[in-house]
């Protein structure tokens, strides 16, 4: 889920800064979003900085609620409906473009893997003789968290959230592309 | 061993994942599909030879026994019905490929026909395996998830609209079902199959016959049983032609067989049954006129399918051995014949461009080998003599006969009708599209969908694999004597249910 590789930034950009003075303070990292809409919707400024903001919460969020999912609520369906959420709102302030930004990978593979994930974790037992999805655990005691308990059926879990972070991304590309041509868009204001 | 019953199931779903993970290699995917249902039809010789053997092939997944946990069984009747459906899964991917190839190109790939070919054959393995009414639902869910996909991708806005009937249709049957469960296991604590055969039997009449009415009313609409069959010649002719021989080869079966596993396994009703003989009856006839009635080719043979549900209801309506083992059969008999007519049709519609019966003409003359290859599922859905059809209905009859009551012989007699308004049909489509003078191709309304027809091209694959489940067929008809043994076999395990339920919750239960 990280930002990838630091985009240039477009040249007509930079051409405007011309002074070191002006460029101190600016953000190395892409501050809102993508650049720009190149669809030529109307922006919201506020919606892309509340994103940005909200973001890598909600994402912090989606995994906890995977990690905790064994033995309190939340599991590797919720947690990968919440992370979906983060990119919905990702979608909402900056389009398609912007989730795709976002997600270096294609969603179908995405989902592809979350599933694979999943059916090797529930094959997995056969191999030491158990039924598939029998399920086992570690426990350790690590410096900072204290007594772990890891559950093999965490890899599930895992695969499930993948699973759900591609439909989700899946679901924005191909019904958000409906409704992208469907709504009226305004006409681009000639640059310059 | 136990093991063995798993796999038909999460190998095609792992399968699923990876074709989705390998969007961009189109080759990789195609052998994955082939091998995988290659795979899954080995699995169910293994598993039948096993059940046949030494009884039901029993695993607990995840270690949780019978009532709580997961149970996957593999008896007699799934292990048999598991491997008739994998081969006809396989022939008909194999069509499709040959189908896509022709039609796309060699480097086509898919991130939704492939995948969700698997995750169909995931559900279809998992509907026959499973040993709870709940992981039921949860197989027919996934099948009905990935029909979804298959009926309405890359089609057109009516098609789409036509598959909305469909799909509203399969929630609002998916959502009774659910309700059902929630009954039963209101009224019983259980949803355990094995476990609810025995519980069952102490609750009060009426609440049971609630519950077994529910039952008839939901894989009733899975299963096309008139009346509640409006859905399917609407829907099932929209889609592409390998889609709906899948479709009308395995779900509706798929349908038949839980309505058979649960009428026996959990209701015990002891001797034919009335109101289940007087479906069968209106399936098989209305079905036939309907049939009769049609222009369009895919409709007809949709019909067609309606009324020879009412063949399997027949037989599990008669409720004794013979009548089982010949529902059984017929079951066999059924899904590859009605998947071979779809798979023909789309041949044929491909030459014509078109599947109204009065667009067509002189086939016979131009593609001999076309017209021989529906002429011989034809014959044996009609119930001809060598066939597979002849042998299954026979069977059919004679435990109507040996039943004997006035409504044993009323639908005997309607099954004997129906088998000759079905030759009727055939003769009819026999007479239009192959007989007379030979039309031009129709020009492809719509070239942007994948019901691609009037291109005139047949790859050698898809007329192999066409041909390769005719012969599929025939040999149904060869091996006629050990099926009809095995068949025999599985339906006095069903209708005695003890093996099975020593098999799923141990010695102490019986």
């Amino acid at each position: 889920m990280s930002e990838g590789p630091p985009r240039s930034q477009p040249s007509g950009e930079k051409k405007r800064r011309t002074s070191l003075w002006e460029e101190w303070d600016t953000p190395q990292e892409h501050w809102l979003l993508v650049g720009s809409h190149r669809d030529g919707r109307e922006r919201s400024l506020l919606l892309e900085v509340a994103a940005r903001i909200i973001f890598p919460t909600v994402l912090v969020l989606s995994l906890y609620l995977l990690f905790a999912g064994h033995n309190r609520s939340g599991g590797g369906f919720s947690g990968g409906l919440v992370a979906g959420q983060a990119f919905v709102v990702r979608y909402l302030a900056g389009g398609p473009m912007e989730v795709r930004a976002a997600v270096g990978l294609r969603p179908p593979v995405i989902i592809g893997a979350g599933l694979s994930l999943a059916v090797l974790t529930g094959l997995a037992p056969i191999f030491w003789g158990e039924a598939p999805l029998t399920s086992a655990y570690v426990s350790m005691t690590l410096p900072v968290l204290g007594d772990v308990h890891v559950v093999s059926s965490l890899f599930l879990d895992m695969g499930v959230y993948l699973l759900i972070v591609g439909v989700v991304c899946d679901l924005l590309r191909t019904l958000g592309a409906g409704i992208e041509e469907q709504s009226p868009r305004p006409r681009r204001r000639p640059s310059g | 061993m136990t093991m063995l019953v798993a796999l038909p199931i999460l190998l095609p779903l792992l399968a699923a994942g990876l074709s989705l993970v390998l969007g961009r290699f189109a080759t990789l995917q195609r052998l994955l599909g082939v091998v995988v249902f290659t795979a899954n039809a080995v699995l169910a010789v293994v598993l039948l030879a096993e059940a046949d053997k030494s009884g039901p092939v029993v695993l607990q997944l995840g270690g949780w026994d019978a009532p709580v946990g997961i149970t996957l069984v593999a008896d007699r009747l799934s292990a048999l019905l598991m491997l008739i459906s994998m081969v006809v899964m396989l022939a008909v991917l194999v069509y499709s490929i040959g189908q896509r190839i022709t039609d796309y190109g060699r480097s086509t790939s898919s991130t939704a026909f492939h995948p969700m070919y698997l995750v169909l054959g995931a559900g279809v393995s998992m509907a026959y395996l499973t040993g709870d009414l709940f992981n039921l639902f949860v197989a027919f869910e996934i099948m009905l998830g990935a029909s979804y996909v298959l009926i309405t991708r890359r089609t057109t806005a009516t098609r789409v609209r036509a598959g909305m009937t469909y799909t509203i249709v399969s929630l609002t049957s998916s959502l009774l079902f659910i309700t059902m469960i929630a009954l039963v296991y209101a009224a019983t604590g259980t949803v355990n199959l094995a476990d609810l055969s025995g519980k069952v039997e102490a609750l009060p009449v009426g609440v049971q016959s609630a519950m077994a009415l529910m039952m008839i009313v939901v894989f009733g609409i899975k299963s096309a049983m008139v009346p509640l069959h409006f859905w399917l010649p609407d829907s099932y002719p929209t889609a592409p032609a390998p889609v709906t021989a899948v479709f009308a080869g395995l779900l509706t079966k798929v349908g038949v067989y839980a309505l058979i596993r649960t009428q026996t396994l959990v209701f015990d009703h002891g001797e034919s049954w009335t109101l289940l003989l007087w479906f069968s009856v209106i399936t098989m006839i209305i079905g036939a006129l309907g049939a009769i009635a049609q222009n369009d080719l895919n409709r007809l043979l949709s019909f067609l399918l309606v009324s020879h549900i009412g063949y399997m209801l027949f037989g599990l309506a008669l409720y004794d051995v013979t009548g089982l083992a010949g529902a059984i059969l017929y079951v066999v008999h059924h899904i590859t014949v009605q998947a071979t007519l779809f798979l023909v049709s789309g041949l044929l519609t491909r030459h014509t461009g078109t599947v109204a019966l009065r667009g067509m003409g002189g086939l016979a003359k131009l593609y001999p080998a076309i017209a021989l290859l529906f002429a011989i599922p034809a014959l044996n859905l009609a119930g001809i003599p060598p066939f597979s059809g002849f042998v299954a209905k026979l069977a059919l009859l004679e435990a109507g006969a040996e039943v004997g009551t006035t409504m044993a012989y009323v639908a005997t007699g309607a099954a004997v009708l129906t088998s000759f308004l079905t030759l009727y049909a055939m003769a009819k489509v026999w007479v239009f599209a192959f007989w007379g003078k030979s039309k031009p191709p129709h020009p492809d309304p719509d070239p942007t969908d994948e019901l691609i027809i009037g291109t005139g091209s047949t790859s050698r694959t898809m007329v192999s694999a066409t041909s390769a489940l005719v012969v599929f067929g025939v040999l149904i008809a060869v091996f006629a004597g050990p099926l009809s043994e095995i068949s025999t076999r599985a339906a006095t395990d069903l209708l005695d249910g003890g093996p099975y339920r020593t098999a799923v919750l141990g010695e102490e239960a019986e």
